[in-house]
């Protein structure tokens, strides 16, 4: 067994916020410069190169890359030989993100009550997601997501049956609809299988996948691949002005399902896609 | 296309000569609201209450900035989605806004509006709210405090670079995109 406190888990979340929002992932920022290599559009390229020109701005001044910093989304994979000691898990957690956003001058965008719609000023609670794994070690990721791109994400229950060819119209039709708003160029996270809910987490945990590593299971990597390839072709490009290239990666993860069932969820995710992760 | 600088208050002479698709610097005051302070607004007004703020030939940034780190005027600052305002832009184009400042497409009643009063919707590019930031010499939160980063701030920029999104015309920058494709 291994103790670990969780003051090392909040500060380990606190710096992960921080790096999250300061510095665009290097898979996206290189996704980015081939982006601008591909693109002929003079309109196109000029907003490719200031979104490369922001990431080096805000790594360099320790600025937001965007303003929407997010509900914060804290994955921790926790090992079953580790044995948590100091405190309330979620309470650091959270006092991590809040020690983040204050400290590091981010928008606190989170409210009480879907209805009554309280700033809590502190850009918390943050969503926490939680498993039990083998070994002894606690893994964090961190991602602060934006809602111009999540309020774009769809889920459809498929018959059992339904075609590849089917899935992949529903996909282009989520990437439509999200057009201009969602800020392409995009990175789709992408859940297939599970139950209706776990379609839509695991599109969610599709992001964290370096857009660079290709997917380990052929025939998925085969359909990121294609879906890749139309959406491309519908030509929206970045920030919907037209052009050649529609999303950064295609990030499918599938888990078992039910015999009545084939769950689709897409989790679309603009051009500052974020997260940052450690092992304690 | 042709790149021109233009100053706010903007006239609706100021605008007429604008197409969608120029790229323009925009200098002086502009107002930032969003959704909370959309309904604030709309409410004032509903309930025939004075609106605080003079909307004659105003320019409306759709955004909500992170706070100013130290030894600056404005944290990162880039647009957020238009389209959630647009049940309530009609009212306040009629209120006298002129421009409106934001990303992704509006609705038919919105393009109307403008396409009647004369006014133009500009469009920032998202994502990039650093960069931007540093075209904004000063900001002030004038109304709805309480609502934190949804507050009104008062914002002095200088060369702010937008696109013509809509033009005085009703002339639309992504259906001509769309239809290029």
């Amino acid at each position: 067994m291994r103790e670990i406190d969780v003051a090392k888990i909040k500060d380990a979340v606190r710096e992960l916020c921080l790096k999250a929002n300061f510095e665009l992932r290097k898979d996206v920022l290189m996704a980015i410069k081939s982006a601008l290599k591909k693109e002929a559009n003079k309109r196109s390229r000029g907003i490719l190169k200031s979104i490369i020109e922001n990431a080096r701005l805000a790594k360099k001044k320790r600025l937001a890359i965007c303003q929407d910093t997010g509900m914060v989304l804290v994955n921790l994979d926790i090992g079953q030989d580790v044995i948590l000691v100091g405190g309330d898990l979620k309470k650091a957690v959270n006092e991590g993100v809040r020690q983040a956003y204050y400290k590091g001058c981010l928008r606190k965008s989170v409210v009480d009550d879907p209805f009554l719609r309280k700033n809590t000023n502190t850009n918390t609670p943050c969503i926490t997601s939680i498993d039990i794994v083998e070994g002894d070690k606690v893994k964090i990721d961190v991602s602060p997501k934006g809602f111009g791109s999540e309020n774009k994400s769809e889920i459809r229950m498929f018959r059992p049956t339904a075609s590849i060819g089917e899935i992949k119209n529903f996909i282009s039709e989520v990437v439509k609809k999200a057009g201009p708003d969602a800020c392409p160029p995009l990175v789709l996270g992408i859940g297939i299988g599970g139950t209706f809910e776990t379609a839509a987490a695991l599109a969610k945990k599709a992001l964290l996948r370096p857009i660079d590593k290709a997917n380990p299971k052929k025939h998925i990597r085969k359909l990121e691949k294609e879906i890749a390839k139309e959406i491309n072709a519908l030509g929206i490009g970045p920030m919907g002005l037209g052009g050649e290239i529609t999303v950064l990666g295609v990030n499918i993860l599938e888990a078992p399902t039910h015999i009545a069932a084939l769950p689709v969820a897409v989790n679309v995710s603009c051009h500052v896609t974020r997260s940052a992760g450690t092992i304690l | 296309m042709k790149i021109v600088s233009i100053k706010t208050p903007l006239s609706k002479d100021a605008v007429k000569d604008l197409n969608a698709g120029d790229e323009i610097y925009l200098s002086g005051t502009i107002y930032t609201a969003r959704d909370a302070a959309h309904k604030k607004l709309e409410d004032l007004i509903k309930r025939g209450k004075r609106v605080p703020l003079n909307l004659k030939d105003a320019v409306i940034y759709y955004a909500g900035p992170t706070p100013p780190p130290p030894r600056r005027v404005i944290g990162s600052c880039g647009p957020t989605t238009s389209s959630r305002m647009d049940p309530f832009t009609p009212v306040l184009i009629e209120l006298g806004m002129r421009g409106m400042i934001g990303k992704g497409a509006r609705s038919v009643e919105v393009k109307k509006a403008i396409k009647k009063h004369g006014c133009v919707y500009f469009l920032a590019t998202g994502g990039i709210g650093a960069l931007l930031s540093t075209k904004v010499k000063s900001a002030k939160a004038i109304l709805f405090k309480d609502l934190g980063p949804e507050a009104i701030y008062k914002l002095e920029v200088k060369d702010f670079p937008l696109i013509v999104g809509i033009d005085s015309k009703g002339k639309d920058l992504y259906e001509k995109a769309k239809r290029k494709k």
